[in-house]
């Protein structure tokens, strides 16, 4: 009847488990009692769960990704402690090695942290973060409306979501994997991990994967089929740019992670023995297919972050963005090189010299596109009046970080020193150099750039630039030794009876994860007190930074419609152009009718559906298995009878919204001069 | 004045932080014990030197700018529309190049050079070590020496060592730091290594790819000895152990997963262990 699952599954006997359960079911309650008391479950259905409007799916994918940065930074917290009580004094001598201690963490529940760690920060975090900035964006700036299929736009949060609640069933019911975050086969195969682990890890990415690839259609047609008027590809703000080349590479790459989870499946399920060497299968296979994915996955990050860091360079040095065109072609070019490169992840495997070599030179290929990114934002400080607002702070510290990140990223491209700090802690501190300078700090810099934008209000400076220069110098303390570390021998994933020598380092290394905490501690207090003093930093104009972009030309935040009357585009940065030759932006006298896509459930209900399926997958629990598959399809039969998608607002309803907006521009107007 | 004494006392600062950073790592950073591993180190140092052509301006241009442009707006010329420039264009798509052009036929030679299965070229006879690593510990097998070991290798300096490498169970790494290369084990399948030492002493022996619980522990002791008569000394020590892996039954009992396993000696090896053991990894186990 349950398959697999029986009452044992779940983990009463671990404290460290059992208190978080507890404590998250009191907040769990806590909130479910407080909604229901304020009666609020039909504002959140009606606003936010099945709204369809970009800017609010935009808003709960920060949410998503916030919830989880907490728990994948605690899972951190846990990991830098483990080793730094591990490797201290006073161990004991096992065998004939001295050894260190054991620390506070069983390996067995360590692997399961270290792999947790790894698929939430990438899965979890950063793509929410950065779907997330280019579901408010995107829109936005090429002056649409929305995106081209919303109600798809909602079906691939809520998927995303199903992967986010399966991920975390797996810490109360079962367990997680133990494989790291790739899951590497035949360790990853029935044999070696009989338990669910992997099977969480594969339902969830694999649900999670698929709304990825949806959103990444969604994109790709509505940047090229909804710009505005007149705004060919060459007019197109960088961060559109950046994010087009992304939604490519997810279209092209995500594939391949949902066949080689598939095939991983069969293996798992069937006894296919694709990946096991017994019966003619191969292991390596597994790690080039899932390489060929995860390689891209990479610039599916960090691409968006460098259109970020563009558009605020370019606002704050209140200046063009110095070679456009370079950049273009930059982005491009990263793109197609990144499908060439997956190799230098395992030159360890032992492919030959000609091999190595030729995935070693292609991925120093792609320094040359980003050094010259790297170059294009310098120059377009250069003769510029910098504004030192928190978000071009984070894009000074990106270019700092990120280019330490990229020069030890090429060391380790060179096969003959791949083979030696392969796996190291060298390896470990360029991937966080180059994902948090690079993806992290992008994504706080985009948040605190557009936050007026999406939330109608400015946020708090000093506690922002608290938070970064905790962040910053905390990221240094933290992953500097790292790289010591690494050149010492140490290898990662390592959490018991470590060498003592390692020790001091990762005592310093831990040192500086504390203060990324506090400078985590500054960006709540921040939030904190940004939304007290809300109505003393309310963005009134729509334009507080003097942007350069379309997004800036409509009122804050965005009415749900965007644009009244939708723009016409004559040059790229062309609200600038509007701004300088003082032309009038619109006039209300003759306002169109707009048609508003109605909000859906089916989103909502094909998520919660997908939950049940691999909950079910996971326990082997067939019939109910087949049931949430029925029911999944059921949903979208029934839909399609549906006929009616939108809703239309009338000429008089917009006008009185976009008449409601000018005045509130106009007293902003007046409150300036009377300063 | 004050600036100067100001930034002396930074420099202070940062000398002595290395230091402490140095004094933490005597052991094997930075101090490389074998051809293979001074080559990589070397390498380091000249593709990090190389890279630095580069990096060094970048550095100056990102604090130079941003502390020239953020203030002093009405002295500095302001150019809001200045965004191109065929010099400046074609200098960074240039010099980026011309440097990975560099780095990459280093790139290209050292990975010839330093290929792991490539043979040392020695006058002095190479000693055989074949490599299996288990859930969680490592068998060494001296195919010519007819002894094996588990988690203790030992051979003779300035003597090139052959490794060949396998796993019976998940995929590992096997790895000397203070050596140089590692390289993957994988169940059925063989890499090939070769080591050199040209410094007696004792190193430490890891596995550097994750393989489960008893990963952490997964360390061997390596002892590399001055003296072709020690090493046969050594070698005469081992084939006096009572124990012996004489069939493939005895194999499959050292087989079985433990942690932190001591070290052993076995004085009499099946024929063809490592071949047998690759074998065994293609077939069906049901």
């Amino acid at each position: 009847m349950f398959g697999k699952l029986t009452i044992a599954a779940i983990p009463y006997h671990e404290p460290i488990i059992f208190f978080t359960f507890i404590i998250i079911m009191i907040i769990g309650a806590f909130l479910f009692a407080s909604i229901t008391y304020f009666k609020k479950w039909k504002y959140l259905w009606n606003e936010w769960f099945t709204s369809v409007d970009h800017k609010k799916i935009a808003i709960m994918y920060f949410f998503v990704a916030l919830i989880m940065f907490f728990r994948g930074f605690v899972d951190a917290l846990m990991m830098r402690m483990q080793q730094f009580l591990s490797s201290g004094d006073n161990g004991n001598i096992v065998g004939n090695n001295f050894v260190g201690k054991s620390g506070y963490l069983t390996a067995d529940h360590y692997d399961q942290i270290f792999t947790a760690h790894g698929v939430i920060m990438i899965f979890f975090v950063a793509m929410p973060l950065v779907i997330g900035i280019m579901n408010f964006v995107v829109p936005l700036q090429i002056g649409a409306r929305d995106l081209a299929f919303p109600i798809l736009n909602n079906l691939s949060f809520w998927l995303t979501v199903t992967g986010v609640v399966i991920i975390n069933l797996s810490f109360f019911i079962g367990e997680f994997a133990r494989t790291g975050w790739l899951s590497y086969p035949p360790l990853s195969g029935i044999k070696y991990s009989p338990g669910v682990g992997v099977d969480y890890w594969i339902w969830s990415l694999q649900l999670a994967g698929i709304g990825t690839t949806m959103t990444a259609i969604n994109f790709i047609v509505t940047i090229l089929k909804m710009r505005a008027k007149g705004m060919s590809l060459f007019k197109m703000p960088i961060f559109t740019w950046t994010s087009l080349c992304t939604n490519v590479l997810i279209l092209a790459s995500f594939p391949v992670l949902t066949a080689t989870l598939l095939l991983l499946t069969l293996d798992r399920y069937f006894n296919f023995h694709l990946f096991t060497t017994e019966m003619g299968g191969n292991p390596m296979m597994y790690v080039n297919l899932i390489w060929i994915w995860g390689h891209p996955e990479v610039y599916i990050l960090v691409l968006p972050a460098f259109g970020i860091f563009s558009e605020i360079v370019s606002t704050f040095s209140r200046k063009s963005l110095f070679g456009y065109f370079s950049l273009v072609w930059a982005t491009i070019s990263i793109m197609v090189l990144s499908f060439v490169v997956w190799l230098h992840h395992f030159f360890t495997m032992g492919a030959g010299a000609n091999v190595n070599s030729f995935f070693g030179i292609s991925t120093m290929v792609i320094a040359i596109p980003t050094g010259v990114k790297i170059f294009n934002w310098l120059f377009t400080m250069y003769r510029g009046r910098l504004y030192m607002h928190t978000s071009l702070l984070w894009t000074v510290g990106f270019l700092v970080t990120f280019t330490i990140g990229g020069m030890t990223g090429i060391l380790l491209s060179l096969p003959s020193i791949d083979f030696m700090l392969h796996n190291s802690l060298f390896l470990v501190a360029h991937f966080h150099n180059v994902i948090i300078g690079g993806v992290l700090f992008g994504s706080f810099a985009g948040i605190s750039y557009w936050f007026p934008k999406i939330f109608g209000f400015i946020l708090n400076e000093k506690w922002g630039k608290r938070a970064f220069w905790f962040w910053i110098t905390g990221f240094f303390i933290a992953f500097i030794p790292l790289y010591f570390l690494g050149l010492m021998g140490m290898t990662r994933r390592l959490s018991q009876h470590i060498n003592h020598e390692f020790h001091y380092l990762l005592a310093t290394s831990g040192f500086g994860t504390i203060l990324i905490f506090i400078g985590i501690i500054c960006q709540v207090i921040q939030f904190y007190v940004s939304v007290r003093d809300k109505n003393l930093n309310l963005d009134l104009t729509g334009d507080p930074w003097n942007g350069r972009t379309l997004e800036w030309s409509t009122c804050s935040p965005p009415p749900i419609y965007n644009f009244s009357i939708l723009p016409v585009v004559k040059s790229k940065d062309d609200f600038w152009r509007r701004k300088i030759e003082q032309k009038d932006f619109f006039s209300i006298s003759s306002l169109p009718e707009i048609k508003i896509p109605k909000n859906t459930n089916i989103g909502f209900f094909v998520g919660l559906f997908s939950v049940f399926l691999g909950f079910s997958a996971v326990w082997h629990i067939s019939w109910m298995f087949f049931l949430s598959l029925f029911l999944i399809f059921f949903t979208f039969f029934v839909s399609g009878f549906n006929t009616s998608f939108k809703y239309s607002l009338s000429s008089k309803h917009v006008k009185n919204i976009e008449i409601e907006n000018l005045l509130k521009q106009d007293y902003n107007n007046n409150d300036n001069h009377q300063r | 004045m004050n600036l100067k004494k100001e930034s002396n006392i930074i420099i202070k600062i940062m000398f002595f932080t290395t230091i402490l950073f140095l004094s933490g790592c005597s052991n094997n950073f930075l101090l490389p014990k074998g051809e293979i591993a001074i080559k990589q180190y070397s390498l380091i140092a000249i593709a990090f030197s190389l890279m630095l052509l580069i990096v060094v301006p970048v550095f100056i241009m990102i604090f130079f700018f941003v502390w020239k442009y953020k203030k002093n707006f009405y002295k500095n010329t302001y150019k809001p529309n200045w965004d191109h420039s065929n010099t400046i264009e074609l200098a960074i798509w240039f010099f980026p190049i011309l440097i990975i052009s560099i780095l990459s036929y280093l790139s290209y030679q050292s990975a010839h050079e330093l290929e792991p299965s490539k043979p040392l070229s020695s006058v002095i006879k190479p000693v055989k070590i074949e490599v299996v690593s288990l859930d969680w510990k490592w068998l060494f097998i001296y195919p010519e020496e007819n002894i094996a070991t588990i988690n203790e290798i030992v051979f003779p300096t300035n003597t090139p060592v052959e490794f060949r490498i396998t796993s019976n169970s998940v995929m590992n790494s096997f790895f000397i730091p203070s050596l140089g290369s590692q390289i993957y084990a994988m169940p059925g399948m063989v890499s090939k290594l070769h080591l050199i030492t040209n410094y007696p002493g004792f190193y430490k022996g890891i596995s550097s790819n994750y393989s489960g619980r008893g990963f952490s522990d997964m360390k061997f002791k390596v002892l590399a000895i001055n003296n072709q008569k020690l090493f046969h000394s050594w070698v005469k020590k081992v084939k006096k152990s009572y124990k012996k892996i004489n069939n493939f039954n005895v194999f499959k009992k050292i087989s079985i997963p433990d942690e932190n396993h001591f070290i052993e000696y076995f004085s009499d090896i099946n024929t063809g262990l490592f071949n047998k053991i690759l074998k065994y990894n293609c077939e069906s186990q049901d």
